[in-house]
């Protein structure tokens, strides 16, 4: 069975499309949804109903905090992200966002940990960017391996019993074995608004015997996507960097 | 996860244990085969970790290590990879058993002649680069770890320590200690540098030390201290020890040797360029020396504190797309014309944008089945030295620095092939050739130049004049 892992969509439509159709033609028969669904992009309501689509028949879903602050605004946020937020609880309807407070901040599977942030503090939405926070993270979670985003760049860390975590920054699109005698966290990259670089959206596939994960890029209409942000009128920055990957 | 120890006739996974060829500290390998399906050819070798009781399993982080890389190996330079086991069972890696002689044995035979020294480290070389090609540095090179096939290929074993530029390291972790081999660790891996390719060339080069002298050239020093005194004292040059080592080969062995990667080879195969045309090779004041640094120098580097560099974004493949060889075949049996000068003006560019590239002159001489016998006859010689002076005249405009150009006059009685052999024979990356028009004569015949744009294992630039 492939499962594939899908973070930071907000609510990029052609992005998610092109992850989702990527996955399926992979044989990915486990859909995980790793939160931040809405803010930034142009279609939060057909992201949300996709999602709640894919919950319905069996997928995973955790909350993000761009989604949480849809119910309750966060005040650490910056300017960008705000005004991207109050311009999307304005196209959400009460069904849209009873499903975001609805869903749980993590989902444990088979020795998996999924959430948006980190494993120690999941409401608190502490960064994970550095082998220091990824042993935090591991320590403190029971599970073997953790799957998280919320960074938007993809990331690999690695730690056994005793021992320094390592890190790891994973190659698109080359599978990693993740030792079983080890624990493992992964930081998927976003498949809406990736900031690594690297303009194509990212989602995550794990795949068994031997247990591999890969960092799958998926090269996608950006240039689309970035029309409909400005045709909203959200700030205009949120489309640019949909070209860059910055 | 299995704490028996396994015995003759066990069945682990579908293969059964036919019989032990080997326990040592780490692991016991067990020659097996498969309880269902064909008969396996060649036999398979299966390698389980040894695990003492109550040690945790992240103690075996080699073996994981291994299970990691071997896997993703192809061709002839590693064993190929058939099964693993999964670590909540029983650890295990099924391979195949590689017919071969393992360099241990034949070091032991030492010291050996210089043309043999060269021969193995030609085959070693161009096996490393088939290796670094798959984005892989092996960080334990010894003879130990290599066998010798019986067609004289080399086969790199034990990817314990190995680092693979697509995967993470999982010794990193552990960088205060050296991890290696004594002798034949390199000064950037004692202060814990996982990411040189060119420590295996240093490896590599104490290797060839040790089958020309006998003798390691650092010692076999048991603490980290030790080992670092290879950053500041330079060994004692092969031919102090074996006068009958030639200068070739203590410049190639010593520029292996050298404490700062960057002035060892660009590449292997730039490496094994070297050893196999002892003619071709700049002779530096390395080639002869008989002493080693004087005391003033040796302190002044020493008092030059190493420090570990911070990990770059490893490259171990890319890194070998900087120093490619270029081979430029030019016809030259009816003198310089017109596009023999547009075929150099090319080579000279392909060779200019990469400052690492070496530049191989390779000219042909179609030879009749006649003169391929025994004994050169003086005009043949003659003409073949007519040749070389015109291949070296006509590259004289290339205006390339003497080491990094080199010239091959080729005796054959077919030019494609002689070409793709070499091609093959030195792994070459990028060929430049020129070719005669094109008329439906030549395409129904084929022509020297078709024949290499199909055959060649590399980029082929194929030059026409126009018209």
């Amino acid at each position: 069975m492939s499962i594939a892992l899908f973070s930071d969509i907000h609510a990029n439509r052609e992005a998610f499309e092109a992850c989702l159709s990527d996955a399926r033609r992979r044989g990915a028969s486990r859909f995980v949804l790793l939160g931040d669904y809405v803010g930034y992009g142009a279609d939060p309501v057909w992201v949300l109903e996709t999602v709640a689509d894919l919950v319905a028949k069996g997928a995973v879903a955790v909350l993000g905090n761009h989604d949480a602050a849809v119910g309750t605004p966060d005040t650490a946020m910056n300017p960008v992200a705000t005004a991207a937020l109050d311009w999307t609880r304005r196209q959400l309807g009460t069904v849209h966002k009873t499903f975001l407070k609805n869903l749980p901040l993590k989902v444990v599977e088979e020795g998996r940990l999924y959430v948006h942030a980190n494993g120690w503090a999941p409401g608190d939405w502490g960064y994970i960017t550095s082998a220091v926070e990824a042993e935090r993270s591991m320590r403190v979670a029971p599970q073997q391996w953790t799957f998280c985003g919320h960074t938007h760049v993809p990331a690999l860390y690695h730690m056994s019993p005793q021992r320094p975590p390592g890190a790891f920054s994973p190659p698109p699109n080359k599978p990693v074995p993740l030792a079983a005698s080890r624990r493992w966290l992964a930081v998927l990259g976003s498949v809406g608004q990736p900031r690594d670089g690297n303009p194509a959206a990212c989602y995550g596939l794990l795949e068994h015997s031997p247990l591999c994960l890969t960092m799958v890029r998926v090269p996608y209409d950006a240039e689309a996507a970035a029309r409909k942000v400005a045709a909203a009128g959200l700030p205009d920055s949120l489309g640019r960097r949909l070209l860059t990957g910055r | 996860m299995r704490r028996a120890r396994p015995e003759q006739g066990d069945v682990i996974d579908g293969f059964r244990l036919d019989a032990c060829i080997h326990r040592g500290a780490m692991s016991a390998l067990w020659r097996v085969s498969r309880t269902e399906g064909e008969c396996d050819d060649p036999p398979l070798l299966m390698k389980i970790p040894t695990l003492a009781e109550g040690e945790d399993v992240s103690a075996i982080v080699g073996f994981e290590t291994e299970q990691m890389i071997l896997p993703r190996l192809t061709g002839p330079h590693a064993p190929r990879f058939v099964a693993a086991g999964d670590f909540a069972q029983t650890p295990h890696l099924v391979m195949e058993l590689v017919e071969g002689r393992s360099l241990h044995d034949i070091a032991k035979e030492g010291p050996l002649p210089a043309d043999r020294v060269a021969a193995i480290g030609a085959s070693v070389a161009r096996a490393l680069q088939d290796l670094h090609r798959q984005h892989v540095i092996h960080l334990d090179l010894k003879p130990a770890n290599i066998l010798i096939r019986p067609n004289g290929e080399a086969v790199f074993i034990d990817f314990g320590l190995s680092r693979h530029d697509e995967l993470p390291d999982l010794l990193g972790e552990e960088s205060d200690v050296p991890m290696g081999t004594a002798p034949y660790i390199s000064p950037e891996q004692v202060i814990g540098v996982r990411w040189e390719p060119k420590s295996d060339h240093f490896a590599l080069g104490v290797i060839l030390y040790e089958l020309v002298t006998g003798k390691w050239p650092f010692g076999n020093p048991q603490r980290k201290s030790g080992m670092m005194r290879r950053i500041w004292r330079d060994p004692v040059p092969p031919r102090a020890i074996n006068p009958d080592c030639p200068p070739w080969l203590q410049e190639a062995i010593l520029r292996c040797l050298c404490v700062d990667p960057a002035r060892r080879y660009g590449s292997a195969a730039q490496l094994a360029f070297a050893l196999e045309n002892p003619d071709q090779a700049t002779l530096t004041e390395r080639a002869t020396r008989l002493k080693q640094d004087g005391f003033w120098t040796v302190l002044r580097r020493r008092l030059k504190a190493p420090t570990r560099p911070s990990p770059a974004q490893i490259r171990i493949a890319a890194e070998l797309d900087a120093a490619p060889i270029v081979m430029v075949a030019v016809d030259l049996a009816n003198g310089v014309n017109e596009l023999a000068e547009r075929v150099r003006v090319q080579a000279g560019r392909a060779v200019e944008a990469e400052p690492g590239a070496r530049l191989a002159c390779v000219t042909v001489i179609k030879t009749a089945l006649l003169s391929l016998e025994e004994d050169v006859d003086d005009q043949g010689r003659t003409a073949y030295l007519q040749r070389l002076i015109e291949l070296k005249d006509w590259a004289r405009a290339l205006n390339l620095p003497q080491d990094t150009i080199s010239f091959h006059v080729l005796e054959a009685l077919d030019p494609a092939a002689a070409l793709i052999d070499y091609v093959r024979k030195n792994q070459v990356d990028h060929v430049v050739l020129g070719a005669r028009g094109s008329s439906a004569l030549r395409r129904y015949l084929g022509s020297v130049s078709s024949q290499v744009v199909a055959e060649a294992p590399c980029t082929v630039t194929v030059v026409r004049l126009p018209g």
